[in-house]
């Protein structure tokens, strides 16, 4: 069983007239990345400001590595806001040095892993540049490093990729993976569910104030399946048709002489292998694998599911 | 800026005065004596900047010369000057006061040695009969303690209160330019995830009042030693002080010094006198002290106007109200003047949004010892209200700053005061 850094209990937020959390409980795993997703409105900046302690929960309490969160916790955590920005007219290297220290290191220090983060990025040129001189993916460079730089046990990033290139997407994501495998733990809010498929170990959603969905992507994907089999054959799509053996065909595609049919089990005897008995004598079966429900899905039919 | 500003306000100083001297144009009167040689003494009264032309040749002739020689103007003596006493200048280009002055005081002087000779009498006799009165107020108390009470220094610490007025306003727009910036440039949430709001707010407050003290202090010195400079070099070139008491002090002041006879008193307003008088130590103590219990008050309202807007043109409708009753310290001070011990400054100097300007007005008029608790209510009132007012700018603060696109209405501002 893999230790808790990070959870929170009942934790609930009202504004004047407006419930943004309730009751919200998660848990984030050390070394893995958690997914904080949900529609928009839903809570998530809410709840990563209350973790941050930027703003303080009406009730409920938060545990940082099994103690409750202490102000000096801030040091152990890194932030990257969903708005965010820099001193336009603030150089890039006093900034960086600035910030870093903010969270605790000493000038020293920041010095050194700033040049190291300088090195690998291959921006040191930019050093003595006024912020406003770069443009906004180079910002985003920079944020990240200072976000990172005090090398936090737990990164919370909001939507990090926004503003990024796909080369410098890519970077990013690999900055984050080595992170995790440097033994960082990474909450990941964002709406971009193909860098969650790709990146999240477990995930939590949000729809409006509640939490509706946690666990680990596997166990969450598993509880999505729908029986669903995608079957690819040669043969009389008519033939198919006939044996089906009950079961509903819901999709049917045809190309360069194979049919791919995607097929609901869900008759008298809903097993694959019966499905699979009844259909070899008739066609020839090519490929035969599981429709796994992809995160896009998985978000639409819970947030769907919930507000019905 | 720091050494720009000095600069340029050294720059500005030394602009007024060369001003005020390059406007005294050498002057070259042809004098036309109706009552010839009566005041052919004139002659020999030439100044560096008024020279007297003594001529016997009729205002006609006179005139006549005007365009046609380097003569600037014709001082026309009329016949009956000693009941009348005016005479006439005729011009084209009008002097400037000093001038006049200086042709009425040269003429005053020889039209006083006639009447002396006239009535036979001494000019010893005549200084010891003239009067220049004045009345000597002086505070008597309880105690049997007498203070003199001197009007003048209301100016110093109108001067004082001024600054007060000025840099509350220049640093604590500074202040609200900068939670601007920080909110618009969306940095705020980075730094805020590693320090408190109310950290960062006082953190603002502090810095810019640190700032504002440096500046103060470089400024101050750089304008005296500049000032202090240029103006002894000018005065090593014969510079004639006349024409700086013209731009430096009041017609009144000037008056007084130039009918230089009447020193009679050591009570005449004479600025040396008047800077020994007030009680500098506590003036400064406490220009430092409104000073900055002033602007911590104001700026703390200040940061809260940055955090409630989205842009700077979006502060006017916070700006007026919050501005406002500084701007009325400020005219205040100027009926205070008038009447130092009225109810008006009593309690303009106690209410702390006024109090930082007004207050200064006072202790420059010397405050007297039985009068010191409402000093001392005063500074405790300031410092009261600028504590409280922090701490309620910091609710607005904290939740201002996190809120974007949303124009603050005054009832949106104080629902952020209960959250």
């Amino acid at each position: 069983m893999p230790e808790v850094l990070l959870s929170t209990e009942n934790i609930t937020k009202q504004y004047a007239n407006h419930l943004a959390l309730d009751a919200v409980s998660i848990s984030v795993q050390e070394q893995r990345i958690f997914g904080l997703l949900g529609p928009n409105g839903a809570g998530k900046t809410s709840l990563i400001r209350i973790i941050n302690q930027i703003t303080a929960p009406d009730s409920g309490t938060i545990l940082f590595e099994g103690k409750p969160l202490q102000p000096n916790n801030v040091e152990k955590i890194g932030y990257l806001p969903e708005e965010r920005g820099l001193y336009k007219k603030m150089k890039v290297g006093e900034q960086s040095l600035y910030l870093a220290q903010l969270k605790g290191l000493s000038r020293p220090d920041a010095l050194n892993r700033l040049k190291y983060w300088f090195e690998k990025f291959e921006i040191q040129s930019w050093w003595n540049k006024r912020v406003e001189e770069l443009s906004k993916g180079m910002q985003q460079k920079i944020q990240f490093i200072t976000t990172v730089l005090h090398e936090p046990k737990l990164l919370i990033f909001d939507e990090p990729f926004t503003g990024f290139d796909p080369i410098n997407t890519e970077l990013i994501k690999s900055e984050i993976l080595e992170l995790k495998e440097k033994g960082t733990t990474i909450i990941f809010s964002t709406h971009n569910m193909e860098s969650v498929e790709e990146l999240c170990d477990d995930i939590a959603l949000i729809n409006a104030s509640k939490l509706i969905l946690e666990g680990s992507m596997q166990d969450i994907k598993k509880s999505f399946r729908t029986n669903t089999y995608e079957l690819t054959f040669k043969g009389s799509v008519d033939a198919f048709s006939r044996h089906l053996n009950g079961n509903e065909l819901i999709d049917k595609v045809e190309s360069n002489g194979s049919t791919r049919a995607t097929v609901k089990l869900g008759g008298s005897d809903g097993s694959l292998n019966k499905l699979l008995e009844g259909l070899l004598p008739v066609v020839e079966i090519e490929a035969c694998n599981e429709v796994i429900p992809q995160m896009r899905e998985i978000f639409i039919r819970a947030v769907g599911g919930s507000s019905i | 800026m720091s050494i720009l500003g000095p600069l340029l306000i050294a720059g500005l100083l030394l602009l007024v005065i060369w001003m005020g001297m390059a406007e005294n144009q050498n002057q070259k009167l042809l004098v036309i004596d109706d009552l010839y040689p009566t005041f052919s003494d004139l002659q020999n009264k030439s100044t560096d900047l008024v020279q007297f032309d003594y001529q016997n040749i009729s205002l006609d002739d006179a005139k006549k010369l005007l365009y046609n020689s380097d003569y600037t103007a014709i001082l026309h003596i009329p016949s009956n000057i000693t009941f009348g006493k005016t005479a006439q200048l005729f011009f084209d280009k009008q002097p400037s006061v000093v001038v006049h002055r200086i042709i009425e005081t040269k003429i005053e002087g020889l039209l006083e040695g006639i009447n002396l000779k006239q009535y036979n009498i001494s000019r010893e006799d005549f200084y010891n009969v003239k009067i220049d009165f004045q009345l000597h107020t002086i505070r008597y108390k309880k105690s049997g303690e007498e203070e003199e009470v001197n009007r003048e220094a209301a100016y110093v610490g109108f001067a004082f209160g001024f600054f007060i007025y000025m840099f509350i306003f220049l640093y604590g727009v500074q202040v609200m330019r900068g939670v601007i910036e920080e909110k618009t440039s969306r940095i705020i949430e980075v730094i805020i995830s590693s320090v408190k709001p109310f950290q960062l707010m006082m953190g603002k407050i502090v810095g810019v009042a640190m700032v504002g003290l440096t500046q103060f202090a470089i400024w101050t010195l750089l304008t005296v030693i500049i000032v202090g400079g240029a103006q002894s070099v000018l005065f090593d070139l014969n510079f004639d002080p006349s024409s700086l008491d013209n731009v430096q002090m009041t017609t009144e002041m000037m008056k007084e010094l130039q009918t230089d006879k009447s020193f009679t008193t050591k009570d005449v307003i004479d600025p040396n006198n008047l800077i020994f008088r007030i009680n500098w130590p506590l003036m400064l103590g406490m220009f430092v002290f409104y000073f900055l219990g002033g602007y911590l008050l104001y700026s703390a309202m200040f940061a809260a106007i940055g955090a409630a807007v989205d842009s700077e043109t979006d502060t006017q409708q916070f700006m007026l109200p919050v501005s406002l009753p500084l701007i009325l310290a400020y005219v205040m001070s100027v009926f205070i003047i008038q009447n130092p011990e009225g109810p008006a400054a009593f309690w303009f100097s106690i209410i702390p949004f006024t109090s930082p300007v007004v207050m200064m007005v006072r202790v420059a008029m010397g405050i007297s010892f039985s009068d010191i608790w409402e000093l001392l209510l005063s500074m405790s009132l300031l410092i009261a209200t600028f504590v409280f007012m922090t701490w309620l700018a910091g609710k607005v603060y904290k939740t201002g700053i996190l809120m974007y696109g949303k124009k603050a209405s005054y009832r949106e501002i104080w629902k952020w005061l209960f959250y």
